[in-house]
């Protein structure tokens, strides 16, 4: 067990934290690159696929597209920007690949809870006058809440844990711990930075949980 | 003359490239291809316990889906670094990676399949004097197949795309060809290598799907199909 000794020695080394490529300016990239990503991807594919899914139309183009999303390997679009122009440009690469593989699962989650709405109810909230935005606002949209957080999380935690990729094509994040300690032969350091990284994805996954917790409408109601 | 050319002028779309390259662009896709299919049949191996454990009621299904899913959520580049001390720079540790990786969607989509068995099918096997070996290989595992194979389906796609990740230790398939090219900016092979990567995660799909429907030739009776699709 020696390497998960000097694994905590090396986390707990405070020279370790600091500087350009200490631990805390890894750790503000990280988030920050996944933030970025996560808000525009969401400002992307939430009203698209709210609004396709209050229409009705679109619906195999957003089940099939979470496949292919799947299929996309992230390394490989990292690595074909870095032979473009957009290497130069800092964040930006490592935002559009983040936001590429974050669209996918919010729309089609978005898209399916629209749609598994209950057709009776929607039916009955019509009949008792709603219009198409009330309809949208207070039925819609609070019966489809949890498929939507559900997919906020899905997409806010692969984000995390993909931006670490970005570090193998030279790029910022938590990431370039592991890939440095790689390069000096520092298992240590490797394994310091792993667990960095995973817990930081573990620590998003449980915010997260909370905030859904927090912000469901059943809650709310049940508070009143 | 104009194929050697576009090696020198460093084009994307490079024939030269292809002809001169061919015999390592064959054993990467080799190597992905391996690893890929050694990962997802581990991971069925592994799962099917799993799952038929999370089926034998809520203390068992807690622990294993709530473990599934957190190993899901650990990041790749810190899932091989974090089995590295126990692996060391090997295959292994690719594919131990890949194999718990796949877990969450086997293990969930065979326990959907299987739980979607309707009870009245299992009490006429039962009644016919089906033992609970027959009943799960007979009976239950050809119902649950839809919902298994479109797990292998998700499964296996991602894994493909995750495997260029295992280029960290040098055995990434196409994914070594992508970072050997990066430092020099070597624009052929990346763009060769991705393409030839998405296009392995589509054939694999497609060779799967084509592999359902050949184990699964009841859904396709008109008028039986109705019925399986709601089964499922």
């Amino acid at each position: 067990m020696g390497v998960v000794q000097e694994a905590f020695d090396w986390l707990t080394t405070g020279a370790n934290w600091s500087g350009e490529d200490g631990a805390a300016h890894r750790l503000g990239e990280h988030l920050y690159v996944s933030g970025a990503a996560l808000v525009v991807a969401a400002a992307i594919a939430l009203p698209a696929a709210l609004y396709l899914g209050h229409i009705g139309r679109g619906g195999a183009l957003a089940v099939n597209l979470t496949n292919v999303g799947r299929a996309v390997p992230v390394f490989a679009v990292l690595a074909l920007f870095m032979m473009t122009p957009l290497r130069d440009s800092g964040f930006l690469p490592t935002v559009i690949a983040l936001v590429l593989f974050a669209v996918p699962p919010l729309l089609t989650n978005a898209y399916v809870g629209m749609r598994e709405v209950d057709r009776a109810v929607v039916e009955a909230a019509r009949g008792m006058g709603m219009s198409g935005a009330q309809l949208f606002v207070r039925v819609e949209l609070p019966l489809a809440y949890p498929m939507i957080m559900t997919g906020l999380r899905s997409a806010a935690v692969q984000v995390v844990a993909t931006a670490t990729i970005a570090a193998m094509v030279g790029l910022g994040g938590l990431g370039r711990i592991i890939t440095a300690g790689f390069n000096t032969y520092d298992t240590a350091q490797v394994f310091a930075g792993a667990v960095l990284v995973a817990s930081l994805a573990l620590a998003v996954e449980g915010a997260l949980v909370g905030l859904d917790r927090l912000l469901s409408p059943a809650r709310r109601r049940k508070a009143v | 003359m104009a194929g050697q050319g576009c090696l020198v002028a460093n084009d994307w779309i490079c024939g030269e490239y292809l002809r001169s390259r061919g015999q390592e662009l064959t054993d990467a896709t080799l190597q992905h291809v391996g690893i890929t299919a050694v990962s997802v049949l581990t991971g069925l191996l592994v799962a099917f316990p799993l799952a038929l454990l999370a089926r034998r009621g809520r203390y068992f299904a807690g622990p294993v889906l709530g473990l599934t899913t957190v190993l899901y959520t650990v990041p790749s580049l810190a899932m091989f670094s974090l089995l590295l001390p126990l692996f060391g720079l090997s295959t292994a540790l690719v594919v131990t990676g890949l194999v718990l990786y796949s877990l969450t969607v086997l293990v969930r989509n065979i326990l959907a399949g299987l739980e979607a068995v309707p009870p009245e099918t299992r009490e006429a096997a039962k009644g016919m004097g089906y033992g609970p070996v027959r009943l799960l290989w007979e009976v239950e595992l050809p119902l649950a197949l839809p919902a298994l194979t479109a797990g292998v389906r998700i499964a296996t796609v991602s894994t493909v795309a995750l495997t260029t990740v295992g280029s960290l230790v040098g055995r990434g398939g196409l994914g070594n060809l992508i970072e050997d090219a990066l430092p020099s900016f070597f624009k052929a092979q990346v763009l060769t290598a991705s393409v030839l990567c998405v296009l392995l995660a589509v054939a694999a799909d497609l060779l799967l799907l084509g592999v359902q429907r050949l184990l699964t030739p009841w859904t396709r009776i008109p008028g039986r199909a109705a019925a399986a699709a709601k089964a499922v």
